[in-house]
């Protein structure tokens, strides 16, 4: 027979046992998840940065990365204003181009994966899709004219990567 | 100052997204720069503004990127074909696509490097060649068909083309219509319905129970004809039904302020859509539009009327009735003549009306013979024994500023009724410089119906359609006083001998801007 203590013991254990299988296995999600992206570094580091992707089920993780994209355009959007504040006649026509397609990212895309994710996942993709060859166009806007200012390329890049990685997780869903 | 929005262009619906460009000239000080706005939309009420799709700056539409029609082809791919206004101004087609067809929303689009793909043939102005119109397939299903309106003296025509790419067309003998009189054919539309369906119909698709519709846009007179007709895809010509109703001399899309509009196939939803441009927009109006209809008019859907048989029914697309709010309800109210009736009612500038009116037959019987035209008429205070009666919008407490819509029942020298329709902005505004007329038509009334009334009010827009769309008239009205919460909203029977009973329902409409998108469409 056990004694009171040894079984209190034996619950204890087993609660953490059981914690950490479901943290395991909601790890193991996040990386098979993000085996299935094109870029399983940001998949990851991205995802596990966010405080609710341990216990995240595959459509969870497809919003935390959305909200990702979201936030990135975010900074893109931030970047361009900075940028247009320097008044450099060269850069305006594409930094006008691009402040336009970031707000559709926000406004048409992200707004479109944030609600359809669930419910008609197809959408969502096609979003996320549109996103990443989006991204692209403001890169491209300045093309012939003169190189683009770098901060706004890098998030050009990470915004188009993120789109990318949403776009594989939510495939899983299809 | 006036910022030129016009002719609705290009409409579509691809990828979960409704496109609709525009021309859009942002500075009205430098003549000739007109581009092409883009919007998209989940639900063709709330519109999200994109980049411009294209931009002058060829020298084939140095002088204005024009109007244009799309065609989605089997293979997903969409062909842009648009006038082009040269650096020596001569009208011109050319072709433009996606960049990419991933982008669910077509930001970029690309000119074909052969550009111009048609110049104005030899017989042809080349100032009387422009907006194409989407293709549709030939019987054999190996070539592509579109027709471009034109002129030859003072008669309107429409051309015949023939292509496999998009990019090098047959000129065709023989045009599809024409018309002595009627002038330039501009923002030609030619499309199938249905006569015995519910749904619109793809623009290729021909075979029995299926009339085509054929119209143009009269220069002459700034006003939008069609006619039902049959079209014979081995003759490559349409013909009229009843050739005293033939294009530019028969039946308006609209009777009041509405030109240059455009047709799609909306394939999501199986619908045949309408879109107009409300013309004479300034500056202060534009921004007014934005009451609760956003830029354009109201799209509305198109079928055939299968009670008449002679005429198309419009009514607004139903993802309209999303923006009403609360409503208030009058029933059986009696209308003795000479009465009117003010009606407490919310948001009496952003309104949706619908109502019908009752009259005894006998009263209709015994009335003598008399004539009326809604545009000879002097409007709703001269009276008949059977008219006018109707309801009064955009009125002010002292009626001091109103505007009627309303019936009249003229009664022919055959002793057979014939019902008017009218919308009389004499006395709708108390400013001096604003066109004041009385606009209308007669509108059919199959034995059984009621009178009824549909009138979408947004603010100095007032759109209404008689007998479920039989006919339609887009009134913009300027008042000064009868505005936002001042202004009142009448029922009213001035006939001397009718006795009218009328039902009414009127609900508040909400400002589109104030929802955001409604993704619950998707």
């Amino acid at each position: 027979m056990l004694r009171k203590t040894e079984k209190m013991k034996i619950q204890l254990i087993s609660l953490i046992m059981v914690f950490a299988l479901h943290t395991m296995a909601s790890q193991n999600l996040i990386e098979t998840t993000c085996k299935s992206t094109p870029n399983y570094h940001l998949c990851a580091t991205t995802l596990k940065a966010s405080p609710g992707s341990s216990t995240a089920d595959v459509a969870d993780l497809g919003l935390i990365m959305v909200a990702a994209v979201k936030a990135k355009s975010r900074e893109a959007l931030s970047t361009i204003h900075k940028l247009r504040r320097r008044r450099q006649p060269k850069l305006s026509q594409a930094l006008q181009w691009c402040a336009e397609v970031y707000k559709a990212v926000f406004e048409g895309d992200v707004a479109v994966a944030e609600q359809a994710l669930r419910g008609n996942p197809k959408f969502a993709e096609t979003a996320m899709a549109g996103v990443a060859l989006e991204a692209d166009t403001c890169e491209d806007a300045f093309e012939g004219v003169v190189v683009p200012p770098p901060a706004l390329s890098g998030v050009n890049k990470v915004v188009h990567e993120l789109a990318l990685v949403a776009r594989a997780i939510i495939r899983n869903l299809l | 100052m006036t910022i030129s929005a016009t002719d609705p262009n290009g409409p579509l619906y691809y990828n979960g997204w409704y496109h609709l460009f525009y021309q859009y000239n942002p500075d009205s000080a430098i003549w000739g720069n007109i581009t092409w706005a883009h919007a998209i939309s989940k639900d063709l009420i709330h519109w999200l503004h994109l980049p411009f799709a294209m931009v002058p700056d060829q020298w084939y539409d140095i002088n204005g990127v024009w109007t244009g029609s799309a065609t989605i082809l089997p293979d997903g791919r969409i062909m842009m074909i648009y006038t082009g206004d040269t650096y020596d101004v001569v009208q011109v087609q050319c072709l433009a696509y996606p960049a990419n067809l991933s982008d669910p929303l077509l930001l970029k689009w690309v000119k074909d490097p052969s550009n111009p793909v048609l110049f104005p043939p030899p017989g042809i102005g080349p100032k009387d060649f422009r907006d194409p119109t989407t293709a549709w397939l030939s019987p054999d299903g190996d070539k592509w068909r579109i027709t471009i309106g034109s002129k030859i003296g003072k008669t309107g025509i429409s051309l015949n083309y023939e292509t496999k790419d998009f990019i090098k067309y047959d000129l065709m003998d023989g045009f599809l219509h024409q018309v002595p009189g009627t002038g330039m054919w501009e923002c030609v539309d030619f499309y199938p319905v249905s006569m015995v369906g519910q749904n619109g119909l793809d623009t290729s698709v021909n075979g029995p129970g299926i009339k085509h519709v054929l119209k143009a846009s009269l220069d002459d007179d700034k006003n939008d004809y069609y006619a039902l007709g049959t079209y014979d895809p081995i003759k490559n010509k349409w013909t009229p039904d009843d050739p005293e109703l033939d294009v530019g001399i028969g039946l308006r899309y609209d009777y009041g302020k509405y030109y240059a509009s455009k047709t799609f196939y909306d394939q999501h939803k199986k619908r045949r859509i309408l879109w107009g441009w409300i013309r004479e927009t300034d500056a202060e109006s534009l921004d007014l539009l934005k009451g609760w209809a956003g830029v354009q008019s109201i799209p509305r859907s198109i079928v055939f009327d299968k009670k008449t048989g002679n005429n198309i029914l419009q009514w607004p697309v139903e993802e309209v009735e999303s923006l009403r709010s609360s409503s208030v309800e009058f029933k059986d109210v009696t209308l003795v003549p000479g009465s009117i009736i003010p009606l407490e009612v919310h948001s009496p500038s952003q309104a949706d009306i619908v109502v019908s009116f009752d009259i005894d037959k006998k009263t209709i019987e015994e009335a003598a013979n008399m004539s009326y035209d809604c545009s000879k008429s002097g409007g709703a205070v001269n009276r008949g024994p059977l008219g006018p009666f109707g309801i009064i919008v955009l009125g002010d407490e002292t009626l001091s500023e109103l505007t009627p819509i309303y019936f009249y029942i003229a009664k022919a020298y055959n002793g057979k009724p014939d019902t008017h329709f009218c919308a009389d902005e004499l006395r709708s505004s108390k400013a001096s410089d604003v066109e004041k007329i009385v606009y209308g038509s007669t509108v059919p009334v199959v034995e059984g119906e009621k009178y009824t009334i549909r009138s979408l009010v947004d603010h100095s827009i007032v759109e209404s359609f008689a007998q479920g769309g039989r006919s339609v008239i887009t009134s913009r009205i300027y008042p000064t006083k009868a505005i936002n919460d001042a202004a009142r909203i009448f029922l009213f029977n001035n006939a001397t001998k009718a006795k009218v009973t009328a039902s009414i329902k009127i609900w508040k409409m909400d400002t589109a801007d104030i929802h955001p998108f409604p993704l619950d469409q998707i």
